[in-house]
């Protein structure tokens, strides 16, 4: 296959990349919450200790999907 | 508003209109030319964008949003017509070559159309005239030029200068320093110690007993004392630059890699000076691990030790230069469907500023959360450090 146009073929790897990064991100953080839910559901005086576990855990979820996006974001600028 | 709080912030704006006021009139390009279109209703947008794109000037999102979440050597607020409002900032250069300090503001630089003193900045323009390669030269750096005006590469310089970046985290340097200090007197004179807390204590004491109790006691167990300096500084630091960087026109502190690295760095060295034998033995022995297992495992496990620092670098960069990228994109939604009519564009407004501010205010959150997972995870690093023998306990297996 003779790919040409270099320059286009990076952007478009590294948008597709970010956008499979997203994909990533959301199914874990949505795992993230249903965990948190179900938690939640079975013991409410525990709402807050739950609550605070869960935005730690996506923040260093979102954390790694963000390296894919960098990533991606280096494919188009390098 | 507590009384404190409202005299400082007073004071702190009142000083800064003073200063800054004739800086900003003094900046306004003076030209002939009056300007080609209205100027949009940018009263809403938050960033500061380009006015209504004559025939000439296509919108160029690119340029727009690289220009402003890349650092620059001036505040560059909006353009009214033609005219671009902008604060201009003191340019430092040394060179070895020609054996001269130049300082002086970037204002004569004119935003790229003069040289001043044998250097000049970049634009798009000028790469082309000066035949420099874009993939190396981007616009908004300075270089040296012969006398003819030809870019000399012979000429070593070291761009010194206060850009917009150095001069926000000084601000916010400033600012979060003067207030801690005012706290912590009026602690020492025993206000909020034995009585309720006032003012500006009660914005803080909650804050900081949560970073104690919630961040540094966990992890650190009783060698907290020693490190919530640490851990303080850096959660107050990244936060209040966050917070600094998300006002419409400012620097993005936070999301420039070179401020995220430095900050990794002091957590690598904390760590490393408070690893103790048994963390470095866990690392190249772990124990209770078959010896096939272990040749995989103590390379990962020394690659960890700097894989830790990274990331804590690439999260807080990313984050943060995430946020803006995509703020200011929802904002040139608007323009770039204003490029295709101006129906599309007044159309297309009301739904972009209203995800705008949706994602604004996610942002403020991830402000605040950025600088909690910051300390937080340096503070769980620490304490992995920190551990002492823990098999001292009933479990058994003393290596």
């Amino acid at each position: 296959m003779n790919v040409m146009l270099l320059a286009e073929v990076a952007n478009a790897g590294g948008a597709v990349g970010a956008g499979l990064a997203a994909i990533g991100a959301g199914i874990g953080i949505g795992q993230i919450g249903k965990g948190a839910l179900e938690a939640i559901a079975r013991q409410p005086e525990a709402s807050n200790d739950i609550r605070g576990n869960m935005i730690l855990t996506a923040a260093l979820v979102e954390g790694a999907a963000l390296f894919a996006i960098i990533v991606g974001f280096l494919a188009m600028v390098l | 508003m507590c009384r404190s709080c409202k005299s400082f912030i007073q004071t702190l704006v009142l000083t800064l209109v003073f200063t800054l006021s004739p800086l900003f009139f003094w900046a306004q390009e003076h030209t002939q030319e009056h300007a080609q279109g209205d100027a949009h209703a940018e009263a809403t947008a938050p960033a500061g964008e380009h006015a209504q794109p004559t025939e000439k000037k296509k919108f160029d999102a690119a340029e727009v949003i690289f220009g402003h979440v890349l650092d620059g050597h001036e505040y560059h607020f909006m353009d009214i017509g033609e005219h671009p409002v902008t604060l201009p900032l003191p340019i430092i250069l040394y060179s070895p070559t020609r054996g001269t300090w130049d300082v002086f503001m970037s204002s004569n630089f004119e935003h790229g159309h003069a040289a001043y003193k044998g250097y000049t900045l970049l634009n798009e323009h000028s790469i082309h005239e000066l035949g420099l390669d874009p993939k190396k030269f981007s616009a908004g750096t300075i270089v040296p030029l012969d006398a003819n005006g030809k870019f000399d590469p012979t000429v070593k310089y070291y761009d010194l200068s206060m850009t917009r970046n150095v001069v926000q985290m000084l601000l916010a340097l400033i600012v979060f320093t003067v207030l801690m200090f005012r706290v912590a007197g009026r602690y020492k004179k025993g206000i909020g110690v034995t009585s309720a807390p006032q003012g500006s204590q009660s914005l803080l004491e909650p804050v900081i007993t949560f970073v104690r109790d919630e961040v540094a006691k966990p992890n650190l167990g009783h060698k907290y004392e020693r490190y919530l300096p640490f851990l303080l500084t850096v959660f107050f630091f990244i936060l209040v630059n966050n917070i600094f960087g998300l006002i419409p026109g400012s620097a993005n502190v936070t999301g420039n890699i070179a401020f995220t690295v430095v900050l990794g760095l002091l957590s690598f060295v904390v760590i490393l000076f408070s690893s103790n034998k048994h963390y470095w033995a866990h690392i190249f022995n772990p124990p209770g691990v078959p010896l096939g297992v272990k040749f995989i495992l103590v390379p990962v496990e020394f690659l960890s030790v700097f894989i830790k620092p990274f990331a804590l670098i690439i999260r807080l960069f990313a984050n943060m230069v995430a946020g803006h990228i995509i703020i200011i994109c929802l904002i040139s939604l608007i323009f770039i469907f204003g490029e295709l009519s101006p129906i599309a564009g007044w159309g297309a407004s009301p739904l972009s500023i209203g995800f705008t501010v949706f994602i604004y205010l996610i942002e403020v959150l991830v402000a605040f959360l950025q600088a909690f997972i910051f300390t937080m995870l340096s503070a769980v690093f620490i304490g992995q450090a920190l551990e002492g023998d823990h098999h001292d306990s009933a479990e058994g297996a003393h290596h």
